[in-house]
Protein backbone atom coordinates (compact mmCIF):
# COMPACT_ATOMS: atom_id res chain seq x y z
CA UNK A 1 0.00 0.00 0.00
CA UNK A 2 1.45 3.63 -1.01
CA UNK A 3 2.48 5.69 2.00
CA UNK A 4 0.15 8.30 1.06
CA UNK A 5 -2.75 5.78 1.44
CA UNK A 6 -2.15 4.36 4.62
CA UNK A 7 -1.71 8.59 5.69
CA UNK A 8 -5.44 8.92 4.56
CA UNK A 9 -6.56 5.40 6.37
CA UNK A 10 -4.27 6.73 9.77
CA UNK A 11 -6.36 10.20 9.18
CA UNK A 12 -9.74 8.57 9.10
CA UNK A 13 -9.51 6.25 11.91
CA UNK A 14 -9.02 9.42 13.74
CA UNK A 15 -12.68 10.57 12.33
CA UNK A 16 -10.55 13.09 9.64
CA UNK A 17 -13.64 13.97 7.29
CA UNK A 18 -11.11 14.95 4.47
CA UNK A 19 -9.81 11.44 4.48
CA UNK A 20 -13.04 10.40 4.58
CA UNK A 21 -13.60 11.59 1.06
CA UNK A 22 -10.75 10.44 -0.15
CA UNK A 23 -11.62 7.16 0.96
CA UNK A 24 -15.18 6.85 -0.16
CA UNK A 25 -14.26 8.64 -3.58
CA UNK A 26 -11.86 5.61 -4.12
CA UNK A 27 -13.86 2.74 -2.83
CA UNK A 28 -17.33 3.63 -3.58
CA UNK A 29 -17.78 2.25 -6.92
CA UNK A 30 -16.15 -1.00 -5.78
CA UNK A 31 -18.58 -1.21 -2.84
CA UNK A 32 -21.61 0.09 -4.71
CA UNK A 33 -20.49 -2.97 -7.26
CA UNK A 34 -20.18 -5.12 -4.15
CA UNK A 35 -23.75 -4.60 -2.83
CA UNK A 36 -24.83 -4.44 -6.83
CA UNK A 37 -24.27 -8.25 -6.93
CA UNK A 38 -25.99 -9.07 -3.45
CA UNK A 39 -29.63 -6.81 -4.07
CA UNK A 40 -29.72 -6.58 -8.16
CA UNK A 41 -31.22 -3.25 -8.55
CA UNK A 42 -28.98 -0.07 -9.29
CA UNK A 43 -30.88 2.19 -7.29
CA UNK A 44 -31.23 0.29 -3.97
CA UNK A 45 -27.72 -0.61 -4.65
CA UNK A 46 -27.15 3.52 -4.89
CA UNK A 47 -29.17 4.00 -1.36
CA UNK A 48 -27.33 0.93 0.23
CA UNK A 49 -24.01 1.99 -0.72
CA UNK A 50 -24.68 5.50 1.00
CA UNK A 51 -25.64 3.86 4.19
CA UNK A 52 -22.67 1.49 4.16
CA UNK A 53 -20.48 4.48 4.17
CA UNK A 54 -22.37 6.31 6.96
CA UNK A 55 -21.81 3.20 9.13
CA UNK A 56 -18.43 3.52 7.88
CA UNK A 57 -17.51 6.88 9.29
CA UNK A 58 -19.45 5.90 12.48
CA UNK A 59 -17.26 2.53 12.99
CA UNK A 60 -14.16 4.75 12.33
CA UNK A 61 -12.60 3.97 15.33
CA UNK A 62 -12.89 0.51 15.17
CA UNK A 63 -11.18 0.53 12.23
CA UNK A 64 -7.81 -1.81 11.70
CA UNK A 65 -5.62 -0.46 9.12
CA UNK A 66 -3.45 -3.94 9.08
CA UNK A 67 -6.55 -5.88 8.13
CA UNK A 68 -7.30 -3.70 4.96
CA UNK A 69 -9.82 -1.02 4.60
CA UNK A 70 -11.62 -3.31 1.20
CA UNK A 71 -12.29 -6.07 3.57
CA UNK A 72 -14.01 -4.40 6.12
CA UNK A 73 -16.06 -2.75 3.98
CA UNK A 74 -17.50 -5.45 2.43
CA UNK A 75 -17.99 -7.15 5.22
CA UNK A 76 -20.13 -3.76 6.27
CA UNK A 77 -21.88 -3.72 3.18
CA UNK A 78 -22.86 -6.91 3.48
CA UNK A 79 -24.70 -6.75 6.22
CA UNK A 80 -26.21 -3.73 5.09
CA UNK A 81 -27.58 -5.53 2.16
CA UNK A 82 -28.57 -8.57 3.98
CA UNK A 83 -30.58 -6.12 6.61
CA UNK A 84 -31.93 -4.57 3.81
CA UNK A 85 -33.41 -7.97 1.94
CA UNK A 86 -34.76 -8.76 5.75
CA UNK A 87 -37.09 -5.95 5.55
CA UNK A 88 -37.97 -6.90 2.31
CA UNK A 89 -41.11 -8.97 1.05
CA UNK A 90 -39.83 -11.70 -1.76
CA UNK A 91 -42.70 -11.30 -4.16
CA UNK A 92 -41.54 -7.30 -4.52
CA UNK A 93 -38.74 -8.23 -5.46
CA UNK A 94 -39.32 -9.13 -9.03
CA UNK A 95 -41.08 -6.30 -10.75
CA UNK A 96 -42.66 -7.07 -13.95
CA UNK A 97 -39.62 -4.65 -15.49
CA UNK A 98 -37.17 -7.38 -14.60
CA UNK A 99 -39.19 -9.95 -15.82
CA UNK A 100 -39.62 -8.55 -19.15
CA UNK A 101 -36.28 -8.28 -19.15
CA UNK A 102 -35.50 -11.68 -17.61
CA UNK A 103 -37.43 -12.96 -20.74
CA UNK A 104 -35.75 -11.16 -23.52
CA UNK A 105 -32.10 -11.46 -22.22
CA UNK A 106 -30.53 -14.13 -23.97
CA UNK A 107 -28.35 -16.47 -21.93
CA UNK A 108 -26.47 -18.14 -24.24
CA UNK A 109 -28.07 -21.33 -23.49
CA UNK A 110 -31.29 -21.83 -25.68
CA UNK A 111 -32.23 -24.95 -23.65
CA UNK A 112 -33.14 -22.78 -20.83
CA UNK A 113 -36.22 -21.25 -21.97
CA UNK A 114 -37.38 -17.48 -20.68
CA UNK A 115 -40.42 -19.32 -18.41
CA UNK A 116 -37.78 -21.05 -16.13
CA UNK A 117 -35.47 -17.57 -15.80
CA UNK A 118 -38.65 -15.96 -14.57
CA UNK A 119 -39.53 -19.00 -12.44
CA UNK A 120 -35.74 -19.44 -11.06
CA UNK A 121 -35.40 -15.77 -10.17
CA UNK A 122 -39.20 -15.58 -8.60
CA UNK A 123 -38.49 -18.67 -6.88
CA UNK A 124 -34.28 -17.54 -5.94
CA UNK A 125 -36.39 -14.30 -3.97
CA UNK A 126 -37.88 -16.44 -1.76
CA UNK A 127 -34.97 -18.04 0.07
CA UNK A 128 -33.91 -17.15 3.26
CA UNK A 129 -31.41 -13.99 2.63
CA UNK A 130 -28.38 -15.44 4.54
CA UNK A 131 -28.74 -18.41 1.61
CA UNK A 132 -29.59 -16.38 -0.70
CA UNK A 133 -26.73 -14.05 -0.44
CA UNK A 134 -24.03 -16.78 -0.22
CA UNK A 135 -25.11 -18.36 -3.77
CA UNK A 136 -25.27 -15.32 -5.69
CA UNK A 137 -22.15 -14.35 -4.68
CA UNK A 138 -20.72 -17.70 -5.10
CA UNK A 139 -22.57 -19.08 -8.37
CA UNK A 140 -23.66 -16.10 -10.15
CA UNK A 141 -20.96 -13.42 -9.31
CA UNK A 142 -18.31 -16.39 -9.44
CA UNK A 143 -16.56 -14.53 -6.12
CA UNK A 144 -13.76 -17.00 -4.42
CA UNK A 145 -15.62 -18.62 -1.03
CA UNK A 146 -12.74 -17.11 1.10
CA UNK A 147 -14.02 -13.66 0.48
CA UNK A 148 -17.63 -14.19 0.53
CA UNK A 149 -16.82 -16.13 4.03
CA UNK A 150 -15.52 -12.79 4.76
CA UNK A 151 -17.92 -10.74 4.14
CA UNK A 152 -20.35 -12.68 5.89
CA UNK A 153 -18.11 -13.56 9.19
CA UNK A 154 -18.57 -16.97 8.67
CA UNK A 155 -16.48 -20.24 7.60
CA UNK A 156 -15.58 -21.47 3.78
CA UNK A 157 -17.16 -24.25 4.94
CA UNK A 158 -20.76 -22.61 6.35
CA UNK A 159 -20.51 -20.62 2.88
CA UNK A 160 -20.16 -23.97 1.30
CA UNK A 161 -22.84 -25.38 3.07
CA UNK A 162 -25.43 -22.13 2.47
CA UNK A 163 -24.56 -23.05 -1.07
CA UNK A 164 -25.70 -26.00 -1.25
CA UNK A 165 -29.24 -26.01 1.00
CA UNK A 166 -29.97 -22.85 -1.35
CA UNK A 167 -29.45 -24.64 -4.77
CA UNK A 168 -31.15 -27.98 -3.00
CA UNK A 169 -34.54 -25.46 -1.85
CA UNK A 170 -34.04 -23.69 -5.15
CA UNK A 171 -34.57 -26.93 -7.34
CA UNK A 172 -37.13 -28.15 -4.48
CA UNK A 173 -39.20 -25.01 -5.11
CA UNK A 174 -38.78 -24.99 -9.05
CA UNK A 175 -39.87 -29.07 -8.91
CA UNK A 176 -43.07 -27.51 -7.30
CA UNK A 177 -43.77 -25.62 -10.14
CA UNK A 178 -43.12 -28.88 -12.48
CA UNK A 179 -40.37 -27.14 -13.57
CA UNK A 180 -37.15 -29.76 -13.53
CA UNK A 181 -34.05 -28.39 -13.93
CA UNK B 1 -13.35 -5.08 -5.06
CA UNK B 2 -12.44 -8.41 -5.74
CA UNK B 3 -10.38 -9.48 -8.90
CA UNK B 4 -13.00 -12.40 -10.38
CA UNK B 5 -11.47 -15.83 -9.58
CA UNK B 6 -13.42 -18.23 -11.60
CA UNK B 7 -11.41 -21.60 -10.54
CA UNK B 8 -11.19 -20.74 -6.70
CA UNK B 9 -14.64 -22.51 -5.64
CA UNK B 10 -14.15 -25.77 -5.52
CA UNK B 11 -14.92 -27.64 -9.37
CA UNK B 12 -14.60 -30.99 -8.03
CA UNK B 13 -17.39 -30.72 -5.80
CA UNK B 14 -20.03 -30.13 -8.49
CA UNK B 15 -22.47 -33.19 -9.95
CA UNK B 16 -23.85 -33.06 -12.86
CA UNK B 17 -27.59 -32.12 -11.01
CA UNK B 18 -25.39 -29.22 -9.42
CA UNK B 19 -24.02 -28.52 -12.04
CA UNK B 20 -27.34 -28.19 -14.02
CA UNK B 21 -29.15 -25.55 -11.32
CA UNK B 22 -26.22 -23.41 -11.33
CA UNK B 23 -26.44 -23.12 -15.20
CA UNK B 24 -30.17 -22.60 -14.34
CA UNK B 25 -29.62 -20.03 -11.83
CA UNK B 26 -26.79 -17.87 -13.76
CA UNK B 27 -29.23 -18.19 -16.57
CA UNK B 28 -32.18 -16.67 -14.83
CA UNK B 29 -29.94 -14.13 -13.30
CA UNK B 30 -26.75 -12.62 -15.01
CA UNK B 31 -23.89 -11.59 -13.70
CA UNK B 32 -23.20 -7.87 -12.65
CA UNK B 33 -20.41 -6.21 -14.88
CA UNK B 34 -16.86 -5.54 -13.60
CA UNK B 35 -17.25 -1.90 -14.40
CA UNK B 36 -20.67 -1.25 -13.07
CA UNK B 37 -20.98 2.46 -10.86
CA UNK B 38 -23.45 4.42 -9.45
CA UNK B 39 -25.19 6.22 -12.00
CA UNK B 40 -24.46 9.82 -9.65
CA UNK B 41 -22.45 11.20 -7.42
CA UNK B 42 -22.86 9.62 -4.20
CA UNK B 43 -20.52 12.19 -1.77
CA UNK B 44 -23.61 14.63 -1.77
CA UNK B 45 -26.33 11.85 -0.26
CA UNK B 46 -23.47 10.54 2.14
CA UNK B 47 -23.43 14.01 3.47
CA UNK B 48 -26.85 14.89 3.99
CA UNK B 49 -26.63 11.26 5.56
CA UNK B 50 -24.35 11.88 7.86
CA UNK B 51 -26.10 15.40 8.97
CA UNK B 52 -28.89 13.38 10.32
CA UNK B 53 -28.98 12.61 13.62
CA UNK B 54 -29.78 8.52 14.23
CA UNK B 55 -32.98 7.57 15.80
CA UNK B 56 -31.67 8.24 19.58
CA UNK B 57 -33.41 6.79 23.35
CA UNK B 58 -33.63 9.94 25.37
CA UNK B 59 -31.25 9.45 28.74
CA UNK B 60 -34.27 9.32 30.59
CA UNK B 61 -36.17 6.43 29.07
CA UNK B 62 -33.49 4.28 29.70
CA UNK B 63 -33.54 5.56 33.44
CA UNK B 64 -36.71 4.82 33.85
CA UNK B 65 -36.56 1.39 32.52
CA UNK B 66 -33.91 0.84 34.31
CA UNK B 67 -35.24 2.11 37.46
CA UNK B 68 -38.07 -0.70 36.57
CA UNK B 69 -36.20 -3.15 36.20
CA UNK B 70 -34.62 -2.70 39.67
CA UNK B 71 -37.66 -2.60 40.83
CA UNK B 72 -38.95 -5.76 39.35
CA UNK B 73 -35.65 -7.30 40.55
CA UNK B 74 -35.57 -5.94 44.44
CA UNK B 75 -39.60 -6.58 44.80
CA UNK B 76 -40.81 -9.33 42.66
CA UNK B 77 -44.29 -9.21 44.01
CA UNK B 78 -44.76 -5.48 42.16
CA UNK B 79 -44.48 -7.09 38.84
CA UNK B 80 -48.17 -7.61 38.47
CA UNK B 81 -48.65 -4.22 39.75
CA UNK B 82 -46.58 -2.56 37.09
CA UNK B 83 -47.91 -4.87 34.76
CA UNK B 84 -51.25 -3.54 35.90
CA UNK B 85 -50.04 -0.33 34.70
CA UNK B 86 -48.91 -0.61 32.05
Amino acid sequence: MPESSKNVLDRFRQGDADAFEVIFREHQCTVFRWILRIVRDTGTAEDLTVETFWKIYRAHARFDSARGFEPWARRIATHVALDWMRARKPEREITPEMESMLAAVNTGDPGIQAEIRVKTAQAFTRLPPKLRVAAVLAVVEEQPHKVIAESLGITVTAVKLRVFRALRLLRKDLEQQGIRP
Amino acid sequence: MTKMNHNSNHESERTPETERINEVLKAAMPRIADDAGPARDLWPDVLRRLDREPVRVPWFDWALAGGLVALAAAFPAAIPVLLYYL
